[in-house]
């Protein structure tokens, strides 16, 4: 570039900087205030027995106690049960629906992906408050008549150890998978024809063309939808929280339930800060694992 | 030629099998929506205990008593529909805005600093909500002393990184030799912005519109934390303390949740297009 270009360039440019930082104030001020501080705080309160009157540094006597703490390593448990009961039924069934999709015409595409995302709009809340009847320990609830139908018994679904969580689990299985079905859809769309019309002059049938072409071709998407939702499942409570509060007996007690409760219901704060940090340490943990032994092959 | 072979075989054979493939479509969709299908119905039911009515799966009985009963349950109920109403929009509005602005200078201006602000921005969609819930609701109720105000409700989202993410990535396609010559002209980073890139990026300031609205709208937990008398709740909160206070109440329990769920599958049947391009234009690899 020559001086000239590059002065008329700068002259160009002048004010520039002025008007990005313009731009990035409001989101700056607000990720550091709401964002920034409070994950710095978390480290400080972690080591602190936490009073609105003035804390005391306690050093890492939070993270012993819990790491001593049976309810803790529970509440692992169960959320590493409530994940793998979830997350892998809920790609597979995405998946099965997306490819279903894929032979009819695009205006039933469309109709069918709404309808798959409609629950997703509905409040937690609501959706909860539904499920509660659905559950409902009489024999007139909805789930019991349903299997009455049947002759079997009733069950007191969200009330006995046993069955309160796959009651949640049930739940997930039912609730809106539409936004995975429309990433899959996506990602099927983008497959190149030419992969077919090869495997088609070879003769290959639907399940081959599905096992060499389809399944390898998906692989990234797939990763993308099992880290997400991995992720997220980690941190899910509010439906824990809405239906059975954890219990019964602590059968529900997932991580991101007992960090609420330890903060809100017992007014730990520095425990509750120990206990999410190492929620986060985990969840950093598993995606990383995720990523180096799964996403071998896969390009980003 | 596709994953499905449209040549071989007959008519009949399509036919025959694009039905299976409906009919197992629509089975799994009714699964789904069975909640949503079971609410509606049953809040047009009487406001009776349920143990003095065995409820139906089939419409039958249409009335509106157990509206009438949410609301009478308190007289700030309607005030709570006003408050998800009022919170949802300012926050929508101020995403809008500063997602807009932010995502445009991170995406088409150079200034120093640029890369390494946005990791930042970025790298913090990995933290767990839980390790900023506690320090936020201190500084909001303890610091800033400002529990059970809209500013509590609102000031914490007024503009999110996943917003910022999203501009920045829809407009990263508009061309840069549109904005030279903007400039060129003399234009300054203002006036390309509001001349050249909003009419550009109707779509995706739409997407974050109707996403951050809905989110905000049936956001639970946090109104739940920082408000403490009625007249300052959501709808959402408000359902929550009327299902706890009446848990015998069926049908008005199911107008309640058909009340905080409504406006969102209004928006969502009249703005579909927008909802369903959201999951696709947020999906795409960073």
């Amino acid at each position: 570039m020559s001086r000239a270009t590059s002065r008329a360039r700068n002259r160009l440019n002048r004010g520039d900087s002025a008007w990005a930082y313009l731009f990035i104030i409001v989101a700056l001020l607000v990720y550091a205030l709401f964002t920034a501080y409070p994950v710095l705080s978390a480290f400080i309160i972690s080591f602190q027995e936490y009073s609105p009157r003035g804390s005391t540094y306690i050093g890492i006597d939070n993270y012993t106690s819990i790491l001593q703490s049976e309810l803790f390593y529970k509440s692992i448990r169960n959320t590493i049960i409530y994940t793998v009961l979830t997350v892998p039924v809920a790609l597979i069934l995405s998946f099965a629906v997306s490819i279903m999709i894929m032979p009819l015409q695009k205006r039933l595409q469309t109709t069918f992906k709404a309808v798959y995302y409609l629950p997703a709009v509905a409040s937690g809340v609501a959706l909860a408050v539904v499920w509660l009847w659905i559950f409902d320990p009489m024999s007139a609830g909805v789930l019991n008549r349903f299997l009455g139908f049947f002759g079997l018994d009733s069950q007191n679904w969200l009330g006995s150890s046993s069955t309160a969580m796959f009651s949640l689990v049930l739940m997930s299985w039912l609730s809106s998978h539409g936004t995975a079905i429309i990433i899959y859809v996506a990602a099927l769309l983008g497959i190149d024809s030419s992969y077919y019309e090869a495997a088609d002059i070879d003769g290959a049938n639907f399940f081959q063309k599905m096992w060499h072409i389809v399944i390898p071709c998906l692989k990234p998407t797939t990763l993308f939808l099992l880290v997400t939702g991995v992720i997220g499942s980690f941190q899910v409570f509010q439906n824990a929280y809405l239906m059975t509060g954890g219990g019964p007996n602590h059968a529900t007690t997932m991580v991101g339930l007992l960090i609420f409760d330890t903060a809100f219901k017992y007014f730990e704060f520095g425990k509750a800060a120990a206990q999410s940090l190492l929620l986060a340490l985990m969840i950093g943990i598993i995606a990383f694992l995720q990523f180096k032994f799964l996403g071998k092959d896969v390009e980003y | 030629m596709a994953l499905y072979n449209n040549h071989l075989g007959n008519r009949t054979t399509r036919t025959f099998r694009n039905t299976i493939l409906i009919v197992l479509l629509l089975l799994f969709a009714l699964a789904t929506l069975f909640p949503i299908y079971f609410m509606l119905i049953s809040s047009f039911g009487d406001p009776v205990e349920a143990g003095a009515i065995s409820y139906s799966l089939w419409p039958g009985k249409f009335s509106l008593e157990s509206y009438k009963f949410f609301f009478a349950f308190s007289e700030h109920s309607y005030r709570w529909i006003l408050n998800s109403l009022i919170v949802a929009t300012v926050v929508m509005v101020s995403n809008v805005i500063f997602a807009t602005t932010a995502g445009y200078a991170f995406s088409k201006i150079n200034f120093r600093g640029r890369a390494l602000l946005f990791a930042i921005l970025l790298s913090s969609m990995m933290i767990p909500y839980q390790v900023t819930q506690v320090p936020l609701y201190i500084l909001i109720v303890n610091i800033f002393q400002i529990q059970n105000t809209y500013q509590a409700l609102i000031m914490p989202t007024l503009v999110t990184v996943y917003n910022i993410f999203l501009a920045k990535q829809f407009m990263s396609s508009i061309p840069r030799e549109v904005l030279e010559s903007a400039k060129v002209e003399g234009a300054n980073q203002f006036q390309t912005l509001i001349r050249i890139i909003l009419p550009l990026s109707k779509t995706v300031m739409a997407v974050m519109a109707i996403l951050t609205f809905m989110e905000t709208w049936n956001t639970f937990f946090w109104p739940f934390l920082v408000t403490n008398t009625m007249d300052m709740q959501t709808i959402q909160v408000g359902l929550k303390n009327f299902r706890f206070a009446n848990t015998t109440y069926f049908a008005p329990m199911m107008a309640g949740a058909t009340i905080s769920a409504l406006p969102m599958f209004i928006l969502f049947f009249s703005l579909q297009r927008y909802f369903l391009e959201g999951v696709t234009v947020g999906a795409v690899k960073g």
